[in-house]
């Protein structure tokens, strides 16, 4: 239940801020690969909820405090350079969960076999765009790091224990740490250094703990489902 | 390209073009009369060019600008199944908009000086999206009725005389039907659900009719493109004929759809064997084209926006595919330019 809910809402919560950016992307092909991740993102947080519940009533009438995804994803977007970053931490931490997912024998194996095809692609649109603001112009690279700088407080929750995940949590979190050191290294950019989580920085989302924007997007995300009680749409 | 020797004058060289360029009018008129396609690289009247580059790039705006009030509610889909219907949706008016902004770059345009326009106010985009999409109904009305009177619209332009745009609307067509479709099922789910449901879906096929109807254009006999563009078969029926079969196919779904056409005077007509419907105000129509209706400057603003605030994403695009080439060129050039030097003379990323 509790891993379920985590990797669902983590796909719901994310597929929602990509969809904000419907009509505001910076390129027309970004209007397409933007709306594709979200898509698949959906599809993922569609399954894992439904896996667990009925998958409307738990996007629509829990409460922000039930909510078991990490601060991460729920980060408003920002410019363009920090959704990318957001994009990069986070679907680099999801290819290497899924991968190992896969390989396992676990309840998420069929889920992961099918989702780590989508989620390499989500990598490489997330490292290729960090390459190019990285090693682009000034103003680029200033961008994408201060996207990387400002998320990197979100990053030390990826790597806690969930419950009914079994795995190997210190050696997905070195991999994640090589992969997305080498990307950032490529890109001309540094690694930031504060802390990963811990003290003042994030790391209770998959307590129901969550930062002030993540109850106005929900605000917005449930307002008409549950302004018409037991409909249906 | 024929090399002119230094011997002709210049009035022979005229001579010889206007000689050649009758004989390769003459084919396309044959090619045209024939219902044969006219490619990129065949000789074509400017004018028909003209016609056609400010038709694609309209059509290719209207995509666009068009993901706007469908995007107003994705982030308040009242279900996941909707909302990922709606996300699809929204992405394939994106693609829509690149099919068709390729297709105009194959009459010697570019997508940059296109949008340009568009933002300049010097291109037009579908009026019907000047209209707000207050509810979640307006959704589907809008799949309904606006993706059904566009595909009314497009369905013969799969047959229009030039062939990257008629290809191009082959596959817009498909998936607009699909659209049409999910529209249609949005509202039946709404007009079936609860009382306040179906007032919702009411409501928005009452503000929404009038301007679908819009939506072919001005009565034939007010059209100022239509005769030329009928004659080179870029466009195959009037924008009346369209407009009363329009009315002919929405007369039943509404029925079906238990929701009622805000026209009392809609009825079937024996002697013609088609629906008559009321008077159309026309001045409305004419006030939305000028730029009056309720969300002109709302729908541009938000364009041009994205746009300008896109600008650096594009410019570091070209720039990091500059360094990319002159690294494989291996030629040292890596470095020689500076990232001030880029950026002082962007270029816009055409990935």
């Amino acid at each position: 239940m509790t891993a379920a809910l985590a990797l669902g809402d983590d796909a719901l919560v994310l597929s929602h801020r990509l969809g904000e950016w419907a009509g505001h992307a910076p390129v027309l092909e970004e209007e397409v690969a933007l709306a594709n991740i979200a898509l698949d993102l959906l599809g993922q947080a569609r399954t894992l909820l439904s896996s667990v519940g009925d998958e409307d009533e738990l996007a629509f009438l829990r409460e922000e405090r039930s909510f078991r995804n990490v601060q991460l994803v729920e980060q408003p977007n920002g410019d363009f350079a920090h959704t990318i970053a957001r994009q990069l931490y986070f679907s680099v931490y999801q290819h290497l969960l899924y991968g190992r997912l896969a390989a396992g024998e676990g309840q998420f194996a069929a889920l992961a076999a099918k989702a780590v095809k989508e989620v390499a692609y989500h990598r490489d649109h997330a490292e290729q765009w960090v390459l190019r603001l990285g090693d682009g112009t000034a103003e680029s690279h200033e961008r994408m790091q201060r996207g990387l700088d400002a998320l990197w407080r979100y990053t030390g929750e990826l790597f806690e224990p969930v419950e009914g995940l079994d795995l190997d949590r210190q050696t997905l979190g070195d991999d994640w740490l090589a992969a997305v050191t080498s990307v950032v290294r490529r890109a001309t950019l540094t690694l930031p250094t504060g802390p990963q989580s811990g003290g003042w920085a994030a790391g209770a989302g998959r307590q129901g703990l969550h930062t002030e924007p993540f109850g106005r997007m929900l605000a917005e995300m449930q307002h008409l489902h549950r302004s018409h009680p037991g409909a249906s749409w | 390209m024929v090399a002119v020797t230094a011997g002709r004058t210049a009035q022979g060289v005229a001579d010889a073009a206007e000689a050649g360029s009758e004989r390769e009018a003459a084919a396309f008129d044959a090619a045209v009369a024939a219902d044969e396609r006219i490619e990129p690289r065949d000789w074509m009247p400017d004018a028909y060019r003209a016609t056609l580059v400010r038709q694609m790039a309209q059509h290719a705006h209207s995509e666009i600008i068009g993901m706007q009030p469908e995007a107003n509610w994705i982030s308040r889909a009242p279900s996941l199944r909707r909302k990922a219907i709606l996300m699809a949706k929204v992405q394939d008016e994106a693609g829509h908009g690149l099919y068709l902004y390729s297709a105009a770059e194959t009459l010697g345009t570019s997508r940059e000086e296109l949008l340009d326009k568009l933002h300049a106010g010097r291109q037009r985009y579908s009026s019907i999206f000047n209209y707000p999409t207050l509810t979640w109904a307006d959704v589907g009305a809008i799949g309904w009725l606006v993706d059904g009177a566009a595909i009314t619209n497009q369905v013969p332009l799969c047959r229009c005389s030039y062939g990257p745009y008629a290809r191009a609307m082959v596959r817009i067509c498909k998936e607009e039907s699909f659209h049409q479709r999910q529209g249609f099922e949005l509202l039946l789910a709404l007009s079936r659900g609860t009382p306040a449901q179906h007032a919702m879906a009411q409501d928005a096929v009452d503000r929404w009719w009038w301007p679908s109807l819009m939506m072919f254009g001005p009565p034939d006999d007010a059209s100022s493109h239509s005769a030329q563009s009928m004659a080179w078969k870029i466009k195959r029926h009037s924008n009346d004929e369209l407009r009363r079969r329009f009315v002919d196919i929405c007369v039943p779904q509404a029925q079906a759809l238990g929701l009622t056409l805000p026209d009392p005077d809609i009825r079937w007509n024996e002697e013609i064997g088609q629906h008559d419907y009321g008077e159309i105000d026309w001045t409305e129509f004419q006030e939305v084209l000028k730029g009056n209706g309720p969300c002109n400057d709302q729908r541009l603003a938000q364009r041009r926006t994205a746009h300008e605030e896109g600008a650096w994403v594009r410019d570091a695009a070209a720039v990091y595919a500059d360094k990319q080439r002159a690294r494989a060129d291996g030629s040292g050039a890596e470095g020689t330019t500076t990232d001030a030097e880029a950026t002082a003379h962007p270029v816009e990323a055409t990935a």
